[in-house]
């Protein structure tokens, strides 16, 4: 990471109006997003988005040949160009040619993404932003910093500044008459234009029409005032059919700004007349820089059906702290990770990329059904390729991959942690490590690690066995953890194996980048797990049970070793997560609880990969209910902690203020102890609290349920 | 009655437009007059309104219109719209759950009118509201007219603070005359 990317972190934290304003943003959205989709089967209609998008970026050139037979006969003139400079070129030439000494434009992210105004307005030629927020920003000449609302990161005080310093002196920080102010200015702008430019939102290739929304207006009057109209269309907003607007326009709105509808939805089809008679001069760019050959991808095709909701920003727990200066670049948040690295360049969403958690929020809102963090994992994979680990990291993963060697560390650790652990937990680290320690205390590594507790629990013979995967956490940090897991089995008389060959599995490396790596992890565990024959493998650490189920095998196929997937399967199929797998026996009467219990108030924290990649968010809660507790569900109980795996230890900065948010969430029920089931969530969790002195306790369902079962 | 002018109301109204319904065309003219007096179009210049009429009245309502109200214009041209307070156009459909007005807009002057001034009056036709998007689309043909427009509400803007904000570039009021009666004028 360079170190102006560490830096400007460091200030976006340090911006109250921006923390601020980001975070209240992220709390309506929810509510209010929530509030436009109801009466709307939001997964039918991203169904048929991924669908119809997915159909058009499988069929670019098709579309866009029927785009531009239809449009032409309707006498617009289309361009279609791969390459980003003889886009601004046409522009240049356009206007030189008709003698355009002034443009407006409405919000086009394809002009941004090639940096058209600059490229203009040292030809000589004035360019006005009118959508309000594209304006103040383009006054500040910052960049926007959200793809819906530009200029979020500013205040009204800001603006007024902006204004009196870029505009007219004697504003006043008072926001109708700022909007007042700028209707008037820009009113004059608009009626000077010599040429309209705008983006558009969908392009209907058996029409040749354009659509562009807006809610300000501005779209309407570009289109309309100025003689000569130029559309930048990135080749991945065409779509087949007029009735495929119909999925678009109602996810679009409702997601970007929670709205039935924008104010305006204008669909044009070739020159109309101008206001003095005469035909519009009508140029559509269809624009490629590179999307043909992202479509040509086969994991980063379905980015391509993107249509810039900007949701992923809206619930992201990161990109509400730093915002969309750090978080992205031309395009902002996850996806605009993902297509800076395409439409700018790989190594520059090398940093950017890094900020992702992984916490699969975005996945759950987004109307195009994008796995974006998948696709900000394959970046990693292709960024390392590119570049290779860096050294330190490289070591780590030899040592890693060496189970023995990798274990006999952890044991010696244990024994050179013993001087600064107490309670089992370590509050301050010596100088070099303190960055890690400074928000929470860590856990200490057990001095004996749950493979050897293991081989001293007397269990019943059973013929039933199921295979335990303890993970790193489990076995080395939180063995009692593993001792709660076979004592539950064991009363459901079902005896617990423990494969000793299991290793890592493989997160680390597969979240750093690092595929060869965590593919020689799921080796290693694969083979240890399948060698008994048992009907389940169960895992009480969601990450680890997520790498059985799914990642092996997605970690195989980037990697193109299709010799391992049938046993990857295999072991896929057999897994299963603690709190499912205990529902499941309790449901068959096989467990029951202690009767007439009252546990008091307990809140749930719902981890990440649990909850949105395992789906399992009820079981658990039943589970805990049935034993007597009594839930009371704290606010964004599904939101990340903040641990993210090593992503607290490479950006504790980030880390910090988002646990900080969850442990006032946990504080504000009232509850005496806050449940999960992630041995990642608990040490983030656990840590902080003790840190601050909160005296809530925090367990994992299993220990709780170890207790209470009859 | 149509089944869905109750549903276009309420959206409509929820996103800020105002609807007044009117069982026949005088009781609609007689509305817009009084209310572009209360607007005091034809007072202290420039206060005018300009109308971009389509086939809704006949000439000689247009000069009966003239004659009763000074400042009221049919001559659409982009200076008069720019200097216009209120502009006055015809809707061809309009969508009942999100309460937005369709309008072939290819003619200019339906859309001087509609984005310039500062207040719009929409004159729609009862009969010709819609259930939702799809059952508009059926009925429109965007290779017959080359610019659609879909207006729901006023202008509007949240760009600073995320404060709601009406008026911005288009008109800050929308005020949607309703007509029944099936047919011609």
């Amino acid at each position: 990471m360079r170190k102006e990317f560490r830096q400007s972190i460091a200030t976006a934290l340090n911006n109250p109006n921006l923390t601020g304003a980001l975070g209240r943003f992220s709390e309506a959205y929810r509510v209010s997003r929530a509030k436009a989709y109801e009466g709307i089967d939001f997964e039918a209609v991203r169904d048929q988005i991924a669908e119809l998008k997915s159909y058009a970026a499988s069929h670019l050139d098709l579309l866009a040949d029927e785009f531009t037979r239809n449009a032409e006969a309707r006498g617009a003139k289309v361009f279609r160009t791969n390459d980003p400079r003889k886009v601004k070129e046409y522009i240049l030439n356009l206007a030189r040619e008709k003698g355009v000494k002034s443009v407006v434009k409405s919000k086009s992210m394809a002009s941004e993404e090639i940096h058209l105004n600059a490229y203009l307005e040292k030809a000589g030629i004035e360019v006005r932003e009118t959508d309000l927020g594209e304006w103040i920003v383009q006054l500040a000449h910052q960049r926007p910093s959200h793809m819906v609302m530009p200029a979020i990161h500013l205040t009204k005080e800001e603006v007024t500044e902006i204004f009196n310093k870029g505009v007219e002196p004697g504003q006043q920080p008072e926001i109708s008459r700022l909007v007042k102010f700028a209707r008037a200015k820009l009113r004059e702008k608009f009626l000077q234009a010599d040429m309209g430019i705008t983006g558009a939102n969908m392009a209907i290739g058996e029409t040749g029409s354009l659509v562009i929304i807006t809610n300000e207006g501005n779209a309407r009057l570009v289109t309309t005032l100025p003689k000569i109209h130029v559309a930048i269309v990135g080749i991945e907003k065409l779509v087949a059919k007029l009735e495929d607007i119909i999925p678009v326009l109602t996810a679009l709105p409702r997601s970007a700004t929670a709205q039935l509808l924008t104010s305006y939805v204008s669909i044009i089809t070739g020159a109309v007349p101008n206001t003095d008679g005469t035909p519009k001069e009508l140029h559509i760019i269809l624009m490629d820089n590179r999307r043909t050959e992202m479509s040509r991808d086969p994991k980063f095709k379905q980015a391509l059906q993107c249509i810039r909701c900007a949701s992923c920003l809206n619930v992201c727990p990161v990109f509400r702290l730093v915002g969309g200066h750090v978080f992205g670049d031309v395009y902002t948040g996850g996806i605009g990770t993902i297509l800076t690295a395409w439409f700018d360049e790989l190594k520059k969403s090398d940093d950017i990329q890094s900020l992702c958690i992984q916490c699969g929020n975005c996945v759950s809102v987004c109307p195009s059904k994008i796995n974006i963090p998948e696709l900000i994992l394959e970046l990693r994979r292709r960024i390392v390729l590119e570049q290779g680990q860096p050294l330190a990291q490289r070591a780590a993963y030899r040592v890693v991959n060496n189970r023995r060697l990798f274990h006999s560390l952890l044991r010696t650790a244990s024994l050179a942690q013993k001087p600064f652990a107490k309670g089992g937990l370590i509050r301050h680290l010596p100088m070099f490590l303190s960055d890690v320690t400074e928000f929470r205390s860590l856990p200490a590594i057990a001095e004996e690690p749950f493979r050897d507790r293991f081989k001293k629990i007397k269990q019943p013979k059973s013929q039933e066995k199921v295979a335990f995967y303890s993970g790193c956490l489990i076995d080395f940090a939180y063995p009692e953890i593993g001792e709660a897991v076979v004592r539950i089995f064991n009363k459901a008389g079902i005896e617990v194996i423990f494969p000793e060959g299991q290793t890592c599995c493989g997160g680390p490396a597969r979240y750093s980048g690092a595929y060869e790596v965590a593919a020689q992890n799921a080796c290693d565990n694969i083979a240890a797990l399948l060698s008994q024959d048992v009907k389940y493998v169960v895992s009480a650490c969601p990450t680890c049970t997520v790498a059985l189920k799914k990642e092996f095998i997605a970690t195989f196929e980037s990697l193109g070793r299709e010799e391992e997937l049938p046993r990857a399967r295999q072991l896929a199929a057999k897994t299963i997560d603690f709190s499912t797998a205990v529902k499941e026996l309790v449901d068959k009467g096989r467990l029951t609880f202690k009767e007439g219990k009252d546990l008091g108030k307990i809140t749930y924290h719902d981890s990440c990969h649990l909850k949105r990649t395992l789906n399992a968010h009820e079981e658990p809660r039943q589970l805990l209910k049935k034993a007597g507790c009594q839930l009371v569900e704290m606010y964004e109980a599904d939101m990340c902690c903040g641990m993210g795996g090593a992503y607290s230890l490479k950006l504790p900065e980030i880390s910090a203020p988002i646990l900080e948010r969850k442990l006032v969430n946990i504080k504000n029920t009232g509850a005496t102890c806050v449940l999960m089931d992630c041995p990642g969530c608990l040490l983030q969790i656990r840590g902080g609290l003790d840190k601050s002195d909160i005296p809530i306790a925090a367990e994992h369902t299993a220990e709780r349920l170890a207790r209470e079962l009859d | 009655m149509n089944p869905y002018f109750e549903t276009f109301k309420m959206r409509a109204e929820a996103v800020g437009a105002e609807v007044h319904r009117f069982a026949a065309k005088p009781e609609a003219l007689d509305f817009i007059l009084h209310f572009l007096r209360e607007q005091d179009i034809g007072g202290a210049p420039p206060s005018y309104a300009v109308w971009a009429n389509r086939d809704f009245l006949n000439d000689a309502e247009k000069q009966s219109l003239s004659s009763r109200l000074q400042g009221l214009r049919f001559d659409v041209t982009r200076a008069v719209a720019a200097e216009a307070k209120v502009g006055i156009s015809h809707m061809d459909w309009a969508i009942a759950n999100t309460g937005t007005l369709v309008q072939d807009a290819a003619a200019v002057e339906q859309r001087l009118v509609s984005t310039l001034p500062v207040i719009h009056i929409a004159v729609l036709r009862e009969h010709t509201i819609v259930a939702d998007m799809p059952s508009v689309l059926r009925k429109i043909d965007p290779k017959r007219s080359g610019y659609l427009s879909m207006i729901t509400g006023p202008s509007r803007t949240a760009d600073i603070e995320r404060v709601l904000t009406i008026g911005v570039h288009g008109p800050e009021r929308v005020i949607i005359v309703v007509v029944d009666g099936i047919g011609g004028a």
